[in-house]
């Protein structure tokens, strides 16, 4: 390919006085160029992401075991596939997955609109504040959750003594991270704090695209502030919203680094999201055709948010 | 942080309604920001001011943390301890204060530089792989353009841990595993896909008449690409440049799953920094806070940058 673009770029200074035959053959010499660009990101991803795929996908029909690696593999079927969606504690798993995945986004979309709509008020040094606001949000977040685990800690954790502080009970009469009700929250609470300033920053876009005349022409017609908040602001900003809440739903139903460090999906299997029973079935009790048929499970359902989300995310470009 | 515009020129806000508006959102800055703090002052406490009841506001700095971060020390009887010289430097010193001598370096160094290695190499790669893909989805007809670059997101949509299994299997079988290259790999394929669609956004805004001008200078496209669009698209490149290495950098899943000690960055290293008797606080938060100048800095410079960094490029401003 590289000959033929590099052949048909002399031939085009050869020619140039001819116009027409000097377009067909840039035109051809772009469809080469247009082709050698594009191949190596092409290529790598499907050595590195289609071709694993593939195997995932061929795994998940076989007993195959990575630990037992020369144990004769025999082709299963879809028996992983039957036995994962009719397991009691996938759906367990799943069940965790939701709650964490519809709280997460419940309290980060109120918060990160709510905090949009103050700073788009545009009070002095809000691009400072703003930025300060931001910065959980760039941290690894397994660096970050795992110093969680130390502010949770109830004997010495500053989490519990500013909780005690304020509702007077005793530092070391709750753990965060060791009780069935608490834990499920406390890797809520993380997350907000940490993804909060994303849906903010997608918000505030929201919120500065919408057009000041509009809000003139409201006044004008006299609509109340609750008026134009409701039927200007909020329906202008919908799309950026949906956008923000699409990208942490993905993002976080894959949830594993924040919640591996802090509880590691216990105590029992009470904040065991799905990334982490997939983690443990597939590096711990090395059930690889098992843990692949969960995968590919996991990732039809990604994919089919990944589908929702680009619809949306055209949507809102062509705004 | 992004550009005030005039969008609500006329109905401007009271000067109330800005400070209220103001005071709440400083107040959520300043609660957002305890954690991290707290992780700064905690480097430079002493183990036990770092445990103390109630927590330690004022105390006396230490640089045990970092001391400890560093190096890894054992356990000696205090006449073993008398019978050496006089302590080499401060930290062991303070290692010799709690009857221990310092026995050698820890795997912090080498941990921050595998992460040093694997973000740099990765980022140069994907922004490379990503500038050229991206110019020729920008300015040429590509059949299945859509498909292709859906598929190209797609890949990153996988939950990693799916994405680590057949790696796994597929690095052990050609002989990548716990390698740096492997690791370079691997990164380069998962931020492959953020490079392409931000820089197509950037090199979109880059007028085509540029291009077309300096080819009928007698330029071909390649140099046109090279000479014209390049620079003009130095900005773009930059800012995606730091995209993929703050995602390198910070990245856990695939490294704890995929490496464990050749190849091991940073992330996965962190959490397992053990004193006598459970977690060393101070020395995680020295390497915590260690690790985590770098983005800060970054995120500052690409401050103007970030929306459209974290929208794969939908929302540009």
């Amino acid at each position: 390919m590289n000959d033929l673009s590099a052949s048909s770029q002399i031939t085009y200074r050869a020619v140039p006085a001819r116009p027409a035959v000097a377009r067909r053959i840039r035109g051809l010499s772009d469809q080469a160029l247009a082709w050698l660009f594009i191949t190596p990101t092409i290529v790598l991803l499907l050595a590195i992401n289609i071709f694993p795929l593939v195997w995932t996908i061929y795994l998940s029909f076989t007993n195959y075991r990575a630990n037992r690696a020369n144990a004769p593999t025999i082709w299963l079927g879809t028996d992983w596939y039957q036995s994962i969606l009719t397991d009691p504690d996938i759906w367990a798993a799943m069940q965790v997955t939701a709650h964490f995945v519809i709280w997460t986004v419940v309290i980060e979309t109120v918060l990160g609109f709510g905090l949009a709509y103050l700073i788009d008020k545009k009070f002095r040094g809000h691009g400072m504040w703003t930025t300060i606001i931001l910065l959980p949000m760039m941290l690894s977040p397994a660096v970050v959750g795992n110093f969680w685990t130390f502010l949770y800690q109830p004997q010495i954790g500053l989490f519990n003594y500013v909780v005690a502080f304020f509702t007077g009970r005793a530092a070391s009469s709750f753990q965060m991270l060791g009780d069935v009700t608490l834990s499920p929250w406390a890797i809520v609470i993380v997350d907000a704090w940490m993804w909060t300033p994303y849906v903010m920053l997608i918000c505030l876009a929201g919120l500065r695209s919408i057009p000041g005349y509009i809000y003139e022409a409201a006044e004008v017609d006299r609509a109340s502030k609750w008026r134009q908040f409701w039927s200007i602001t909020l329906p202008m900003a919908l799309p950026f919203i949906m956008l923000a809440v699409l990208f942490r739903g993905i993002e976080n139903f894959k949830m594993f680094d924040m919640v591996n460090l802090l509880t590691g999906g216990g105590p029992g299997s009470t904040t065991e999201v799905a990334s982490i029973t997939l983690k443990r079935a597939a590096f711990e009790s090395w059930r690889t055709g098992y843990s692949s048929a969960f995968a590919i499970i996991l990732f039809v359902t990604v994919f089919g948010l990944a589908n929702i989300y680009v619809k949306a995310l055209n949507r809102v470009k062509s705004r | 942080m992004i550009s005030a515009t005039t969008a609500h020129s006329v109905v401007e806000p009271s000067t109330t309604t800005r400070r209220f508006a103001g005071s709440l959102v400083v107040l959520y800055a300043i609660i957002a920001m305890i954690p991290l703090v707290w992780i700064i002052l905690t480097a430079f406490k002493s183990p036990d001011d770092a445990i103390s009841y109630p927590p330690k506001m004022m105390f006396k700095p230490s640089l045990e943390g970092f001391c400890n971060v560093f190096t890894t020390r054992s356990r000696q009887t205090p006449e073993f301890i008398r019978s050496l010289g006089a302590p080499q430097g401060l930290c062991d010193s303070l290692a010799r204060s709690r009857n221990m001598v310092v026995a050698g370096p820890s795997n912090y160094v080498p941990r921050f530089v595998n992460s040093l290695i694997i973000a740099f190499g990765s980022t140069v790669l994907a922004v490379a792989l990503g500038t050229l893909s991206a110019y020729g989805f920008s300015r040429f007809r590509v059949p299945l353009k859509d498909d292709l670059m859906f598929f190209i997101l797609s890949t990153r949509m996988m939950p990693p841990i799916a994405v680590a299994i057949p790696i796994y299997l597929m690095y052990r079988s050609i002989g990548l595993s716990d390698t740096r290259l492997g690791m370079i790999l691997l990164y380069t394929s998962v931020n492959v896909s953020l490079a392409v669609w931000l820089l197509k956004g950037f090199i979109d805004e880059i007028p085509r008449e540029y291009e077309e001008a300096a080819m009928i200078d007698g330029y071909t496209r390649f140099q046109a690409f090279v000479k014209v669009v390049l620079p003009q698209a130095t900005t773009g490149i930059a800012a995606t440049a730091i995209f993929c290495l703050i995602f390198a950098w910070n990245e856990y899943a695939f490294a704890v799953l995929l490496t464990s000690g050749n190849a091991q960055t940073a992330p996965p290293f962190i959490p397992i920094i053990i004193g006598e008797g459970g977690q060393d606080w101070p020395a995680v938060a020295a390497g915590t806070t260690l690790f985590l100048v770098p983005i800060v800095v970054f995120t500052v410079l690409l401050r103007k940058h970030l929306l459209r960094g974290i929208t794969f490029g939908a929302v540009r401003k």
